[in-house]
């Protein structure tokens, strides 16, 4: 089995203990953002520091991609008979933020805003090493709200 | 009584147009609007150009003639047009010159938008995850706005076809063949609840707009129309925009809202007083959410207006009369002069089939765009 990578291990951090969003959080107002940076836009502070995100939260919206991204910067599949739509939503993280994310969920029958929904990973391509490159998406949690 | 007037327009067709590059196209929209005027290129004392996809717009001068002017170009998005514009405005306003331009053109390649961004560090994490497309999210929003407000996906159909009505008489739009509502829906679905139809593609086209201190304004012109304002914002804490890696819990009102309140406070008027509006519409939804956003309705009020055809041509209150971003397509420099160029024309009674009845008197645009940027102009005669 190949080694999953992360597309960029300064957003996404792949822990023994799953993949994790790496964002900012505000040491001044406590406000968060992601990714990390350097200055606060609610207080415009920059008394800032870097923060693991939480990786449960709800559907706070939603679409599907229905067509293949351009290539570059797209990394995964672009040949329109092989294309999959894929879900992309912001998920809001309870006291943090809202994450813009790839969806694992393509149906828009089976999307619905404010369901819960878990942190994952998914494949992208391989890399010059054969690896995974793997990036971060959210799924209905499994507990389910359906 | 404003002290600036828009006494000549030229515009180069929208559209695709192969051996013609971007730049002769705003050359082209530059001599048209001398034409109008009754001016020559020697004669303009400053121009801002904008262009974002289509090469450095001063370098233009080379065609036109090496006069030495005053030439400043202008990137700012979806509000590039909008943007050189307003520089056009206050540079007038202040006293510095009389007679100036506001230019834009741009040629984009086919397909979505192309974004490309900078990570902090690494990979371009952002748009290789397939995600840094502006299509989605104008899909995401309209989605969550269909559903807060009770809009239906034959609304966003209403629109589209509207569009495509108007273009159809519009010689220099770019989709001149008028669309059924069910051949919208039945379109592919490109961004869900966003089929083909109902969004603009990236295209190709130049807009060129002279201005004049308004008292001078009758050396130009018997038809001048006075710009009463001219408004540019960009987007405050909370807000909700396109190409936005995360969000704020908190959710706020937009730059749209922001530049229309200014734009309206500083012409002295409110929205019950426009004629006609352009407003920007890269997709069904956003036309659908900028009637509420520029304050001209309530939201969830647009499903029943566009039942009842209020914003046709002959309606209570027109919307994009020349077919809008969605028959005209957007190049991105010149699309905010578009939507002014068509304003003009409508304050002017030169309309053509598209003129909307009644002799309008004060007219309305608005572009918005990444990363979260507003303009607003408002027209009177």
């Amino acid at each position: 089995m190949n080694a999953q990578v992360s597309i960029n291990e300064s957003v996404l951090e792949l822990t023994s203990d799953g993949p994790r969003l790496k964002g900012m959080r505000c040491k001044n107002c406590g406000n968060h953002v992601f990714p990390y940076q350097g200055g606060c836009p609610k207080c415009t502070g920059s008394d800032v520091e870097p923060v693991l995100l939480g990786t449960h939260g709800t559907l706070w919206a939603w679409t599907i991609q229905g067509f293949p991204p351009k290539a570059p910067p797209y990394l995964g599949e672009v040949d329109p008979d092989k294309f999959k739509p894929y879900g992309v939503g912001y998920v809001e993280l309870p006291g943090e933020v809202k994450v813009e994310a790839r969806l694992t969920e393509s149906d828009p029958t089976r999307l619905k805003i404010g369901m819960e929904m878990d942190l994952t990973v998914v494949p992208l391509c391989k890399d010059d090493d054969g690896n995974d490159m793997v990036t971060f998406a959210f799924s209905p949690s499994s507990k389910g709200d359906a | 009584m404003s002290e600036v007037a828009i006494v000549g327009i030229g515009m180069h067709e929208f559209g695709r147009h192969e051996g013609v590059s971007g730049m002769e196209q705003g050359a082209i929209a530059v001599r048209r609007a001398c034409a109008d005027a009754g001016v020559e290129w020697k004669d303009i004392q400053f121009a801002f150009g904008g262009s974002s996809a289509a090469g450095a717009p001063d370098t233009m001068v080379s065609q036109l003639g090496l006069t030495g002017l005053q030439f400043i170009n202008v990137q700012n998005g979806c509000a590039t047009g909008g943007s050189a514009l307003f520089s056009a405005y206050n540079t007038i306003m202040s006293g510095a010159y009389d007679l100036g331009m506001a230019i834009g053109f741009d040629k984009h390649e086919r397909g979505a938008f192309r974004v490309e961004t900078k990570a902090r560090e690494g990979r371009d994490w952002y748009g290789g995850s397939g995600m840094a497309l502006t299509t989605q999210f104008f899909g995401m929003k309209i989605n969550r706005y269909m559903q807060e407000n009770n809009i239906s996906q034959r609304s966003l159909a209403r629109v589209a076809a509207k569009a495509m009505r108007n273009g159809s008489m519009n010689p220099m739009a770019w989709r001149r063949k008028a669309l059924t509502e069910e051949e919208v829906l039945q379109s592919q679905m490109l961004s869900y609840p966003l089929t083909q139809y109902m969004f603009c593609s990236p295209g190709e086209g130049g807009v060129a707009l002279i201005l004049a201190r308004a008292d001078q304004a009758h050396k130009y012109t018997k038809n001048p129309v006075y710009l009463q304002s001219a408004v540019v914002r960009s987007r405050r804490f909370g807000s909700f925009e396109v190409l936005a890696p995360s969000l704020s819990l908190e959710y706020g009102e937009g730059p749209t809202v922001d530049a229309s309140k200014a734009a309206f406070e500083q012409a002295g008027i409110g929205p019950k007083d426009v004629d006609v509006a352009q407003l920007q519409d890269t997709e069904s939804g956003a036309e659908v959410m900028h009637m509420a956003e520029n304050g001209f309705c309530e939201h969830g009020e647009q499903e029943s207006m566009l039942e009842k055809g209020e914003t046709e041509i002959g309606g209570r209150f027109p919307v994009n009369t020349d077919g809008g971003c969605l028959a005209n397509g957007e190049p991105v420099g010149a699309s905010g002069l578009r939507q002014v160029y068509e304003n003009v024309l409508q304050l002017r009674g030169d309309a053509g089939p598209r003129q909307v009845p009644n002799n309008p008197k004060v007219a309305y645009t608005h572009v918005y765009g990444a990363p979260g940027i507003s303009g607003v102009t408002i027209l009177s005669r």
